[in-house]
């Protein structure tokens, strides 16, 4: 759960809510403001109209004992003109706030999504994706309720005020000074009761996250609470945990229920004052105040407090949802990955005297289209998957470097393989390939080039990877097979399974290659879900291949025959293997063995097994003569 | 389902109760202070009696301070029941989901039972808090004030008959309409979200096949959906507004015209029709209030089902009647077992498996991903039933015991297992409440553990952080073993235990099992032959069927599929996992 920091600067943030949200609604904006405006108008006149209805019409009539109902009936023809308007305004701002609060809100979930699917790694690395979701639910929930009720609510209570305001001090200055000191009474309370409240609600929402994250842990490891007959000491803790939660809850409610009705009868309170005060100024003709003004005056204090609340109220609101504008500002403002790439893969296809011609059709040749911007010529290299590290550092912090001097080549057609212990930094390692993150000394280059100057999406083009933790897109099997390559025909994705061998467990699901998977393949066994990804590698055809514990969730007896599947894959490509299992790796050219982020020992099998260093060690489960 | 929720009100029920009857109260005064203006201004202002100004000011202000009073006892009893009812509705799942099986918890993912343990939660709160305000409070105004305007001129009241049977028939197409809409609406919404879940969690994948575009536009069509429907959905409820106040204002005119009538044919004074136009608002006012509740009962309904639904959830296991309290031995036999995870679903997980242990064997078990191994070692502690044949562990079926008993005897590491946050010697207490610091050091060294544990800078005492994600696999291992070790059980099943574990490392507590344990019996579920070759007996598994039972070297002459295990894991060496500590 994450901390609910105080917005440093909240009016920032909500003018730029407004920027957003106006920027390609202008016109309908300015409608919405205009008919609000108008609606809120008519309200007051609805209002006043009842005294004027009493002093102007009834009373005179009643003096006369009846008379002409004619004019009454002409004024009310004309009020019901008037409220009309109102209710007309009132439909089309209403209506037309459907438009722009759902348009703003398609907007900025289209905005967070593109801008979230250009932010580096690291991003998702250092932001808990709990965190990230929140954005999309909860705060752009907060912003829902602002755009489409908070904002023209406020802009309606403050055209009241004004409109009341007005009347009130045009009616009489002393009573209109005595409802303003009322006023300032209530919103004192209100602002000591608020921060009670605010104080609770932080505190309800710590302890919600404290009983959120006691849940998950828990119910994660409820199996193990089972077999070990954990039950009773986890309930035990839970109801603690439990019992504070509600407490801060019941506090922090209550103090947002009593703000109500101690509002209301401050309200209430000003009125009697008014009509005392003001009683005494008109029987006493005290100033111009006469009873008929009076009268008036009390129904406007009446309606003078009641859009103040709501402004109050509003604004808290507003200030609540600015702590969600914030973070969703927060996510839209990261920094993306950058860029400065300018080599790209294209099509090419040889020319009879050896040189590299760019084509428009898919010919299984790639070449690196490498403009030269000082003598404005454009080479071709051709894609081999020749990937040379040179004495590479690298930390995922600037003062942590967890990877040192990193010296590595590995020609076309080559399997290197990474052994070591867990935080070696053999996923690091190929993480740096693909440029998922970028290194902070030395050099790599792929097919003598510099990897920076390569166009990040053309050189993971080039890159197929199996990742130690596999996941799957909502989707049918095909979907996520041609996940790898989208024009892939059926043909080449069902025969990217055999490959994989995952084409029997396929046929045996019940719609076949048409199976939807949900929930991250939640219906498939981790083996089944790992022959998927391979299938799905496979399927891509990268003259490069990197493979990370991808084999690690099937059995032995699968694996050999996924092994045999994947030799054809490799066959010809460079491939990077990182894997526990000797039978993974012992046929690789090169296997090198990391250790706390240096690579320590390099050479085929026989030649590590003859060192009879730290491989031999891990292998055998002896120590050889190097010892540890 | 309404009353599964209610029964969970339990403490809470003086305060549900004394809420409303407050709200109620608060109504009195807020339905009479209307009356009491339309005193002021008659008698008082208009007569031009100071003394009248005074004296219902002054009632004014007492029925304001019992009006505030009442208010804020009304909220407070509110918050409270609200919150209280909140606070039973978790205990009680939660309570009800420590009783669950493995069947019931395979049933609810964990992200699941956190959304209606929290966000499903709080939903009802918000609801509850708000019915027990309002719902009372809205019905009742809408009586009194109805009341009060009969009382003061039952003819033109029938104005507000009219008018409230129309809004409450026009309100309730729309929330109706609406609602319709709003259901489609949701499910959108939830699809949306799983699909930012999805690329949240599998951003390298996209990222490594470069398909940000892809995403993009699956998104886009994915939110442009969810535009047209919410747009749909809120284009009628936008009728609201104006159609409550074309009510409003067609009362107002109406209230006019005939009231106008009324004073002059001195029917009426003009202070009662001012207050006639407060009840109206207040009228109006309450059915707006109970359209907002019926909405919001409405969408707190799916919040209200899920909970339900873990609340109703019957634990599939439950002890028989007389359950056994003692283990005699740690023989464990299967007769004829066929185990299903879905019951009648015709797939057999495992399929007449008949072979008896005795007390004090090593069982080594072995076989392809998904051949049963796993649920062959969960029905010895009865974490699954059979559905045909049966489980017996020291000579007697598993389903007589106490299943607490059961599970303290069979001592099970989790293939997927989980270190809770803590420090070392609190979780390995996990074991054994009361086992000294000694017993844990000794259970630690049998599970080789203590070499790394000792290498910590604070040693038994280090902070294990939620997950366990400051241990390595093969440390999270050992100390899960160690942890049942503690158990001093009769039967100890390692579900594939030591994968993360080096092969030196493995191989050393077996020995050490051999010596300090011999008594218990011990099945070891693993990948690696290394692991299992040294064991009296050893059961390979396939497709769930017994395919052989025997010592290793007589496997390796008899059995197909054990000898194919062995040539693929000589040849490729053994395997290779993380180092040591």
């Amino acid at each position: 759960m994450k901390e609910r920091k105080r917005v440093e600067n909240p009016m920032k943030v909500l003018s730029r809510v407004i920027k957003y949200m106006t920027v390609n609604y202008k016109f309908s904006f300015l409608v919405v403001v205009v008919c609000i405006i108008t609606a809120a108008i008519a309200n007051l006149v609805g209002i006043t109209f009842m005294q004027t209805l009493i002093d102007d019409y009834i009373l005179p009539m009643a003096q006369n004992g009846g008379g002409d109902f004619s004019a009454l009936a002409e004024a009310l023809l004309r009020m019901a003109a008037i409220f009309l308007v109102g209710i007309v305004c009132s439909y089309v701002y209403n209506r037309i706030m459907v438009n722009v609060g759902q348009g703003t809100l398609k907007r900025l979930r289209d905005d967070l999504f593109v801008h979230m699917e250009k932010l580096p790694i690291k991003y998702f690395d250092t932001n808990a994706h709990g965190d990230i979701m929140s954005v999309y639910t909860n705060d752009v929930d907060t912003l829902r309720q602002l755009i489409s009720m908070s904002i023209p609510q406020t802009i309606n209570s403050c055209v009241s005020v004004v409109c009341v305001f007005t009347g009130m001090i045009t009616t009489n200055v002393p009573l209109t000074i005595l409802s303003l000191a009322m006023v300032g009474v209530m919103l004192f309370t209100m602002s000591k009761i608020g921060g009670k409240s605010g104080m609770y609600f932080g505190r309800q929402q710590k302890d919600l996250g404290t009983v959120n994250g006691f849940i998950e842990e828990m119910i994660g490891g409820q199996k193990v609470i089972k077999v070990f007959c954990h039950e009773e000491q986890s309930i035990e803790a839970f109801k603690k945990l439990n019992d504070e939660l509600r407490i801060s809850a019941d506090n922090a409610n209550k103090y947002a229920n009593i703000m109500m009705p101690i509002n209301a009868n401050i309200g209430n309170i000003s009125y009697v004052l008014c009509a005392i005060a003001g009683g005494l100024l008109a029987l006493n003709h005290v100033g111009t105040l006469t009873l008929g003004g009076l009268v008036a005056f009390l129904t406007l204090n009446k309606s003078f407090t009641q859009p103040i609340t709501q402004i109050s109220q509003q604004l808290n609101a507003i200030v609540m949802a600015m702590a969600g504008a914030q973070r969703v500002f927060a996510l839209m403002d990261a920094e993306v990955e950058v860029d400065n790439g300018y080599v790209e893969l294209v099509n090419a296809k040889e020319l009879p005297d050896g040189t590299l011609e760019e084509t428009k059709e898919r010919t299984g040749i790639w070449a690196w289209k490498h403009p030269h911007q000082a003598q404005g010529t454009v080479t071709y290299t051709k894609l081999q998957g020749d990937v040379v590290f040179d004495d590479v550092d690298f930390g995922y912090h600037e003062d942590k470097i967890v990877l040192h001097g990193v010296k590595l080549f590995a020609t076309p057609g080559q399997k290197i393989a990474f052994v070591g212990s867990t935080g070696a930094g053999k996923t690091t390692i190929t993480n740096l390939i693909n440029r998922f993150y970028d290194i902070q000394d030395g050099k790599i280059r792929y097919d003598g080039i510099n990897i920076n100057k390569i166009k990040k999406d053309d050189l993971r083009h080039s890159l197929g990877m199996v990742l130690q933790d596999t996941h799957l897109f909502t989707g049918t099997v095909m979907d996520n097979i041609r996940y790898g390559r989208l024009d892939a025909t059926d043909e080449e994705c069902i025969a990217a399974a055999k490959l994989a061998n995952a084409h029997s467990f396929i046929k045996r699901l019940p719609d076949g290659y048409q199976t939807v998977l949900t929930g991250d393949g939640g219906n498939l066994s981790q083996g089944q879900r790992q022959l998927l990804s391979i299938a799905r590698a496979a399927v891509a055809d990268p003259p490069v291949l990197i493979l990370d514990e991808a084999t690690s969730s099937i059995d032995t007896r699968t694996e050999s025959l996924v092994q045999q599947g994947m030799d054809r894959l490799m066959n010809g490509r460079t491939t990077f293997v990182i894997a526990h299992r000797l039978s993974t790796i012992r046929n690789a050219d090169c296997i090198m063995v990391l250790e706390q982020g240096r690579i320590i020992e390099r050479g085929n099998h026989e030649q590590l097994i003859s060192e009879q260093g730290k491989y031999y060690q891990l292998y055998t489960g002896k120590t050889g003569k190097a010892g540890n | 389902m309404i009353k599964t929720i209610l029964k969970q009100v339990r403490q809470y029920k003086k305060a549900s109760l004394l809420s409303p009857l407050f709200a109620a109260l608060e109504v009195v005064m807020e339905v009479l202070i209307p009356y009491i203006t339309a005193q002021i201004i008659d008698q008082g202002i208009e007569g031009g009696d100071i003394n009248k100004v005074y004296f219902y000011g002054i009632c004014m202000v007492v029925m304001a301070m019992f009006s505030l009073t009442f208010g804020v006892l009304a909220g407070k009893y509110a918050a409270n029941a609200s919150s209280g009812l909140a606070c039973n509705l978790r205990e009680s799942m939660y309570e009800n989901i420590q009783r669950f099986s493995f069947a019931n918890i395979d049933k609810y993912s964990t992200a699941g039972l956190i959304t209606r343990m929290t966000t499903d939660v709080t939903n009802i709160q918000n609801a509850y808090q708000m019915i027990i305000r309002i719902a009372v409070r809205a019905p009742f105004m809408l009586v009194s004030s109805m009341i009060m305007c009969f009382f003061i001129q039952h003819r033109l009241s029938m104005v507000f008959v009219v008018a409230i049977f129309f809004l409450a028939m026009i309100l309730m197409l729309i929330v109706q309409m609406a609602m319709k809409v709003f259901d489609k609406v949701f499910k959108k919404y939830d699809g949306l979200n799983a699909s930012v879940q999805e690329n949240v969690s599998a951003i390298r994948v996209v990222k490594a096949y470069v398909r940000e575009d892809h995403e993009n536009e699956k998104f886009g069509k994915a939110s442009g959906e969810l535009y047209d429907l919410s747009v749909k959905a809120e284009s009628i409820v936008a009728f609201n507004n104006p159609v409550m106040m074309l009510t409003i204002y067609g009362c107002i005119i109406a209230l006019s015209w005939f009231g106008a009538h009324f004073v002059v044919n001195g029917e009426m004074t003009t202070g009662e029709l001012t207050s006639m136009f407060s009840y109206i608002m207040s009228i109006l006012m309450s059915l707006m209030m109970l359209s907002m509740i019926f909405v919001m009962l409405t969408m707190s309904a799916a919040s209200a089902k899920r909970i339900t639904e873990v609340l109703t959830e019957e634990p599939s296991l439950t002890n028989g009647a007389n359950p056994l309290k003692t283990v005699a031995n740690g023989d464990i036999d299967f007769n004829h077992v066929s185990f299903s995870y879905r019951e009648g679903s015709g797939e057999e997980t495992l399929k007449d498996i008949d072979l008896h242990i005795k007390s004090g064997e090593t069982i080594g078990i072995i076989g392809g991903t998904g051949c049963g191994k796993s649920s062959f070692a969960n029905l010895v502690s009865r974490l699954y039933d059979v559905q045909k044949g049966s489980v017996f562990v020291g000579g007697r079926d598993v389903r007589d015991y106490d299943m607490e008993v059961l599970r303290n005897q069979v001592a099970v590491v989790l293939q997927k297992n989980v270190l809770f946050s803590g420090t070392i010697l609190e979780n390995l207490r996990w074991g054994k409440e009361d086992a000294s610091e000694e017993e844990c050091m000794e259970a630690c060294r049998q599970a080789c553990a203590d070499e790394f544990i000792t290498r910590f800078p604070k040693q038994y005492d280090t902070y294990i952080e939620q997950g366990g994600n400051n241990v390595s696999g093969g440390q999270k291992q050992r100390l899960c073993i160690a942890r049942a070790l503690l158990k001093n059980p009769k039967i100890l099943i390692l579900d594939d235990s030591t994968s993360a574990v080096d092969t030196a490392t493995d191989a050393k507590i077996r020995k050490t099992f051999k010596e300090t344990i011999p008594g218990i019996t011990k099945l070891i579920i693993a990948q690696r032959i290394s692991s299992v070759q040294d064991a009296d007996r050893i059961l390979v598994l396939e497709n769930g069927e017994v395919n052989g039972f025997d010592t290793h070297e007589n496997l390796l002459k008899t059995n197909a599929i054990y000898q194919e295990i062995y040539e693929v894991q000589t040849k490729g060496g053994g395997d290779f996992d993380e180092q040591a500590g």
